[in-house]
């Protein structure tokens, strides 16, 4: 009796686990079987599932009209800048509220935790006054500054580090290193681990931040991505094939970071939410 | 004899403040910090206050723009529309979520490819997935309604437009929820499931007695991250129906961006953005008190 219904729920289990999985791939896999065919087929009133005639025509197109390399570049280069600055000025201010004493320290971690309660969305309008002020407007500075103030990047870093015992950090005081030193060469190096989850999840979130290069950019050719796709029906036209093309270009960058490093993303986006993976 | 003293010992016992290292240290956060986050924040509260456009301040109004707002029916529109999305895929988001982490953490074999599909959606830029979507949503070519055997204009269609959109963003984001869960149930010593399955109990019983009451936690913080992430709903909806067919998809943050962006009112946008916080800060809370309540009622 016991035996059966647990046989049951294996069946309903693993249809389930089937049934769902081929609703998440199917998208993907539509866009894909649709780039894969010539224009016309795309609006033919017979309908096939795979392509009739299977060509790369709708990729060359793409990525000859249209400016889809330029924002696969402008997009590699905010990401990464978001990155390298998000990465270093966090590992510092954790390091300092984690290891340091000084004045006023529990207000100003309190004041920058402050920022997990302020959706990043109330603060565009003055934040586009300020870059208008500044000349930032349609400016690869303008377009990274905004987004490398990360408190939770900051909070997972502090806990880490607090969670390192304190005589680590007092052999190499004793040895009269400076705090960047000791941050560099005794903290860092046992950290490798979280600093790439982070990093890996703060790229990702970088290349696919649609809201603020969408209010900061007006110019087609400072375009991220994300931002540049949903333009291309102005450089396409209504043209299915090569818009699946370019969709998938586009997704190509996040989907290889994914599955190249899946067990850091994993984590990374874990311990950004609070919890331990 | 008399020690010596040595003046090390004190400092020794309460050690030196460290105010110019770390000073050096936090500089460069705090300086983006304050620039890109503090002043911007108060400066939104001070622009509420005053009637202002994109490049230039005027006049301090006080509460005017408040008045306005609360008499705004676009505005409650937008709000009811946030709202509607927000009920469209709260529910869905958590219990599917929920669901494939149990399938994730059942089928051992299939465990990595499982886990990949299910949340390689949420890693791609927003606009690939309102390109998929708007191809299958197709009145004439698009390949749902080839399935259904229907001409449904989806995105067009005033009733359809926002649970459509609400499809996709479940599409999208559901892999971030089976994510939270899983890490839950990781969390259960497998030795609670051993004792319950020397008590006799099996498949369901298991699930029921184990599984769900250790999942609560997960459960709490899922739900209150998913009301505040179907809250902020933005891109998806501005990208795949402009806010249309006749405002059924402009949401909260779309009004203010329009306030903002297209109208050039800056004071009365900043206005919005103050309401919207204050509604996403009372929700937030709401659930955390309505939690506490359930958990007080039952012990």
């Amino acid at each position: 009796m016991n035996g059966k219904s647990n046989l049951g729920w294996t069946v309903i289990g693993a249809a389930s686990a089937v049934l769902l999985a081929a609703l998440w791939a199917a998208p993907l896999l539509w866009a894909l079987s649709t780039a894969l065919r010539p224009e016309l087929e795309t609006v033919s009133a017979d309908f096939h599932w795979l392509p009739q005639t299977w060509t790369l025509d709708a990729f060359a197109r793409t990525l000859g009209a249209g400016n889809l390399l330029r924002w696969l570049f402008n997009s590699a280069l905010v990401a990464l800048s978001v990155t390298v600055v998000t990465m270093a000025i966090s590992l510092m201010a954790a390091y300092a509220f984690s290891q340091l004493r000084f004045r006023g320290r529990s207000l100003l971690f309190g004041l920058a935790m402050l920022a997990f309660l302020l959706p990043f969305e109330a603060l565009l309008v003055p934040l586009f006054r300020t870059m208008n002020q500044l000349g930032m407007i349609n400016s690869y500075a303008g377009i990274v500054l905004p987004q490398v103030v990360s408190p939770v990047v900051i909070y997972v870093f502090k806990q880490f580090f607090d969670g390192i015992p304190a005589d680590f950090r007092e052999a190499a005081v004793m040895d009269g290193a400076g705090p960047l030193r000791v941050l560099w060469s005794v903290y860092l190096p046992i950290s490798g681990n979280i600093v790439w989850a982070m990093a890996i999840v703060t790229f990702i979130a970088a290349w696919n931040n649609f809201l603020w290069p969408f209010i900061i950019v007006t110019s087609n050719d400072m375009m991220t991505i994300p931002l540049g796709l949903t333009q291309t029906y102005d450089a396409f036209g209504v043209r299915y094939a090569q818009l699946m093309a370019a969709a998938l270009l586009g997704a190509l960058p996040v989907a290889l970071a994914y599955v190249l490093f899946q067990k850091k993303v994993t984590q990374g986006f874990l311990a950004a939410s609070g919890l331990k993976g | 004899m008399e020690r010596p003293r040595i003046p090390l010992a004190t400092a020794a016992a309460s050690p030196p403040r460290e105010n110019l290292p770390a000073l050096a240290l936090l500089a460069p956060f705090l300086i983006a910090f304050l620039l890109f986050f503090l002043v911007p924040a108060v400066e939104t509260f001070w622009l509420s206050l005053t009637e202002s456009s994109l490049t230039r301040t005027s006049a301090f109004v006080g509460l005017e723009n408040y008045a306005t707002l609360v008499q705004d029916t676009s505005f409650w529109d937008a709000l009811g529309n946030t709202f509607y999305f927000a009920l469209l895929t709260v529910i869905p988001l958590t219990a599917i979520g929920l669901v494939m982490a149990l399938l994730v953490n059942r089928f051992v074999a299939a465990q990595g490819w499982l886990q990949g599909v299910f949340f390689l959606p949420f890693v791609l830029p927003i606009s690939v997935m309102t390109l998929i979507a708007d191809w299958m949503l197709q009145p004439s070519s698009g390949v749902i309604n080839h399935i259904l055997g229907i001409q449904r204009p989806w995105l067009a269609d005033p009733t359809w437009a926002l649970p459509a959109v609400a499809i996709g963003t479940v599409w999208w984001t559901v892999g971030f929820n089976m994510l939270l869960f899983l890490a839950g149930l990781r969390n259960i010593p497998a030795e609670q499931y051993e004792a319950a399955a020397l008590d006799g109990a099996r498949g369901w019983k298991l699930f029921a007695n184990i599984t769900w009451p250790a999942l609560r936690p997960v459960t709490v913080t899922c739900l209150i991250l998913q009301v505040i992430a179907s809250l902020k709903v933005f891109g998806q909806t501005y990208i795949l129906t402009s806010g249309g067919p006749f405002n059924t998809t402009r949401v909260t943050l779309h009004y203010m961006y329009e306030t903002a962006f297209t109208q050039s009112d800056a004071g009365y946008a900043a206005a919005i953005a103050m309401a919207f916080v204050a509604v996403v800060i009372l929700l937030s809370l709401l659930q955390v008190w309505i939690v506490r309540w359930l958990e007080k009622r039952e012990s």
